[in-house]
């Protein structure tokens, strides 16, 4: 690295401060008291909200001229060993048009309901990701449109993998987890429902559509 | 119940003619045992690191079409051996259940390295801890992932027990179905895999 780019970096502001400063100014006087902490960690701006107003400032971060985060790179749930709040679900966010990523991150009451609202309606994509998490955790995603098992299959009893609570090798003998598995219809993994709300749907077959209609799912969509 | 003692001990001569092996069986045998050994096709369930591995069995340097290979059989109903390749998950299970199901007699199955003979280091809630509480299995190859050689080696293995079979013996091509309660195996057998750490009750790593 020559002296001249050493320099420029030093000079350069941290591209998490940057994030940071872009949108917390303005997310906390559009949404006063909804920021429960912002901070940066590995050049990565994170924003944790109250879960009441989560959906709102998802909302205005996507629509606001000044964020367009248009693009939700992830949602996932993290579980750790801190018996106050364990709980987080963490979205993570882009906007292709500023080249800025931002974390927005729930904290979630461990007595309360595991439950946040889905965003789903801004971001079609978080569709099978939070079913993953629901999958993993048992985080609910009120409206949702589908929150169906998405890794285990959908008889799957032992409960969400990935809490800490779970034991690793599952609740049931080998087995019973044997039988049960075994007892699952490989055939059945994929739903006329999940065939029905797939952007491929005015490209499938006539009598495909025609049993799709016949489905009371496909009144809805 | 329990052992009887009249059981004939001198085998009906008549009956021990038809099983028993004469020169045109033997030679019959020979026959049928070298065309179905140089003509393996495979039936490729391959999910993981293994099936590279198979893939590079598969290609010109390691060459199984040398063996009659070459055509892999993307239907079971066109294959002679089934070669597991990979981790099985419990959402496959049911899958190669019905692939083996689906097979035509004769056939056979080779488990592919360490996770697919006894879940490696896999020892979790989703994971099958070896095809073996699945499917009947003839070779297994170890490994992690086996090299070529190491199919090859298995496959060469395969050939060997394929020209010792007889078409007198009748316990060969029966189809070992699954049980009424839901298994492949007895209960016991499968809970055993999991030793010494055993079932969630048991295990070591928990909350």
């Amino acid at each position: 690295m020559t002296t001249d780019q050493a320099a420029e970096r030093a000079t350069t502001p941290d591209v998490g401060e940057a994030s940071l400063a872009a949108t917390l100014p303005a997310l906390r006087a559009a949404f006063p008291g909804a920021v429960v902490r912002a901070m940066v960690g590995n050049h990565q701006a994170v924003i944790c909200v109250a879960p009441a107003q989560a959906h709102a400032v998802l909302a205005w971060l996507r629509d606001d001229p000044g964020q367009r985060f248009n693009y939700l790179t992830d949602v996932t749930c993290v579980e750790h060993r801190d018996p106050e709040l364990p709980f987080e679900i963490v979205y993570q966010l882009r906007s292709l048009d500023r080249k800025a990523d931002l974390r927005v991150k729930i904290l979630l009451d461990p007595d309360g309901p595991l439950r946040v609202e889905t965003v789903f309606d801004l971001w079609a994509g978080a569709d099978w990701l939070e079913r993953e998490a629901w999958d993993m955790f048992g985080v609910v995603f009120v409206h949702h449109p589908d929150l169906r098992r998405i890794l285990m299959w959908e008889t799957y009893s032992e409960g969400h993998p990935l809490r800490k609570s779970f034991p690793l090798r599952g609740r049931w003998s080998r087995s019973e987890q044997t039988r049960q598995a075994l007892a699952d219809n490989p055939e059945a993994q994929y739903s006329l429902e999940e065939l029905s709300i797939s952007e491929a749907y005015r490209a499938l077959p006539k009598d495909m559509v025609e049993r799709l209609a016949a489905h009371p799912r496909e009144q809805a969509t | 119940m329990g052992l009887t003692t009249d059981v004939n001990p001198e085998p009906d001569q008549r009956e021990l003619d038809q099983i028993s092996p004469n020169w045109i069986t033997t030679r019959l045998d020979f026959l049928a045992n070298w065309s179905r050994s140089n003509s393996l096709w495979p039936m490729p369930f391959g999910t993981a690191c293994c099936a590279i591995e198979f893939m590079a069995t598969a290609a010109s340097r390691y060459d199984i079409s040398r063996f009659g290979m070459e055509r892999m059989s993307y239907s079971p109903r066109q294959a002679d051996v089934l070669i597991c390749a990979g981790r099985l998950p419990f959402k496959l299970a049911p899958v190669i259940r019905r692939i083996w199901d689906q097979m035509p007699q004769p056939k056979w199955a080779i488990s592919m390295g360490a996770c697919a003979s006894t879940g490696g280091i896999f020892d979790t809630y989703a994971m099958v801890q070896g095809i073996d509480t699945i499917i009947p299995v003839d070779v297994y190859v170890p490994g992690c992932p086996p090299r070529p050689e190491g199919l090859l080696y298995g496959i060469l293995m395969l050939h060997k027990k394929i020209m010792g079979e007889s078409l007198a013996d009748p316990t060969l091509r029966v189809e070992h179905l699954m049980g009424p309660d839901g298994l492949f195996r007895r209960p016991e057998a499968i809970d055993e895999v999991s030793e010494p750490f055993g079932n969630s009750v048991h295990q070591t790593r928990s909350a």
